[in-house]
């Protein structure tokens, strides 16, 4: 048991925490923020678990695939906030149509 | 026990920090503090013993995203001045942050079961996990000699799991190809750039290239890496965006298509040759193999700083406005 496993129930939180705002919140980028901050908790939950042993050096696989992710993540909100400005200039909403609500 | 402490309010400021970002009643501050949220992170990451991820997050998680986030609320609160006789308003203002959705009661109760699940089920398996594992450190330190670079994180990145790296060039790849098959490319919009900006720039310019030389050269036998040293050139390629440079019209067609694609297309040629030669994708032979990877990293690095750019030039310029000038001239 080591500090670690702090920052991996972080992680945990982060993720949660996330998924209320995503579901919560209608404004697309408060989604695509949400969605970032979920992203960081399960970045959070892998490098704390790569780093479990504490003496020995920490693993190295986790932390690669986190560097990839980090790059994959910012690829990937601005894909959605170009998205997102599409959709305001066409519609003039930042929120998704709802059938139900209308 | 005072790293216990250190640790613990590290820990609860993250969470704090991410709850105000989520749930600040004014976009423009929420974002402020998604970037300080991400500095924290990368706090964390040196706390976590990964440097590698630390430099990554701090040049990208807390940099670009910020930047790309911004630029893009900028845009929305354009269209907000322009749209205000209109029908819609609130674009960037939203009513009320914490508004819940026009949901019923079935959904209020969805979420009350599904966040504490979640928590809960995270929480359980982290907590079940064996305490003392290795991972597959000893792995990568027994195949360390015969990979051509020291630092175990690159020499995971780019030689024992390549095939991710490649992949990841091809998915930033499309992230460029999706933005501009939306509205395709157009050039920034001129703008006077303020004299203090424009003279950091001139400075820092230099020395952002030097950084990401450094970092790349580096990464083979310390924190450092294709990653780290492509988005500190990225971010050089911001900062001269947002002082009012832009290339020149004729490095915007095949010279800026080939600086795109040259990681993917290098990672794409070496994995045929290898899968020729040696039987299996991206195998480098022992011998060549720091060559090899440095080669990778060189082109790797091109391609991720000129792509960040791009990102931040499409979802910073108005390509709608270009056009109705374009229309009405």
């Amino acid at each position: 048991m080591t500090n670690a496993f702090l920052y991996a129930l972080a992680g945990g939180g982060l993720f949660t925490l996330g998924l209320h705002a995503l579901v919560v919140h209608a404004h697309l980028l408060r989604k695509i923020l949400a969605v970032n901050i979920m992203g960081s908790g399960v970045f959070l939950v892998l490098v704390a678990l790569a780093r479990r042993s504490g003496e020995t050096a920490s693993d190295p696989v986790p932390h690669a695939m986190v560097i990839t992710g980090i790059v994959v993540t910012v690829s990937a909100t601005a894909l959605a906030l170009a998205l997102m400005l599409k959709l305001a200039g066409k519609s003039g909403h930042t929120v998704l149509p709802d059938k139900h609500s209308d | 026990m005072l790293e216990w402490i250190f640790d613990t309010v590290l820990g609860l400021s993250l969470l704090w920090l991410a709850w105000r970002a989520l749930n600040s009643p004014d976009l423009f501050k929420a974002i402020v503090l998604f970037i300080s949220f991400g500095l924290l992170m990368a706090l964390i990451w040196v706390r976590l013993n990964a440097p590698d991820v630390a430099l990554a997050e701090a040049a990208i998680g807390a940099g670009l995203t910020g930047a790309l986030l911004l630029a893009a609320l900028a845009r929305l609160r354009i269209m907000t001045d322009r749209n205000v006789s209109g029908a819609s308003t609130h674009l960037a203002h939203p009513a009320s942050p914490a508004q819940p959705p026009a949901g019923s009661r079935f959904s209020c109760g969805m979420l009350i079961l599904l966040l504490p699940a979640s928590a809960a089920g995270i929480s359980y398996a982290v907590w079940t996990l064996p305490s003392d594992s290795s991972g597959l450190s000893l792995d990568v330190a027994e195949n360390l000699g015969s990979s051509g670079v020291s630092n175990p994180v690159t020499a995971v990145l780019l030689n024992f799991r390549g095939y991710d790296t490649m992949l990841e060039m091809i998915v930033l790849l499309l992230a460029v190809l999706g933005i501009w098959s939306l509205g395709g490319l157009s050039p920034r919009p001129e703008r006077p750039a303020a004299a203090v900006l424009e003279t950091l720039s001139r400075f820092l310019t230099p020395v952002f290239i030097l950084a990401a030389g450094y970092l790349l050269w580096v990464g083979a036998d310390a924190p450092g890496g294709a990653f780290q040293a492509g988005s500190v050139l990225g971010a050089a390629g911001v900062l001269l965006l947002l002082s009012g440079w832009h290339p020149r019209a004729r490095f915007m067609q095949w010279p800026l298509r080939l600086a795109l694609t040259a990681g993917a297309g290098a990672f794409i040629l070496l994995g045929l040759l290898t899968l020729l030669f040696e039987k299996q994708l991206l195998a480098y032979p022992v011998a060549q193999a720091g060559r090899m990877i440095l080669l990778l990293e060189s082109l790797a690095t091109v391609s991720i700083a000129v792509t960040l750019a791009v990102l931040f030039l499409e979802v910073s310029s108005d390509h709608k406005e270009k056009v109705k000038k374009g229309e009405k001239e």
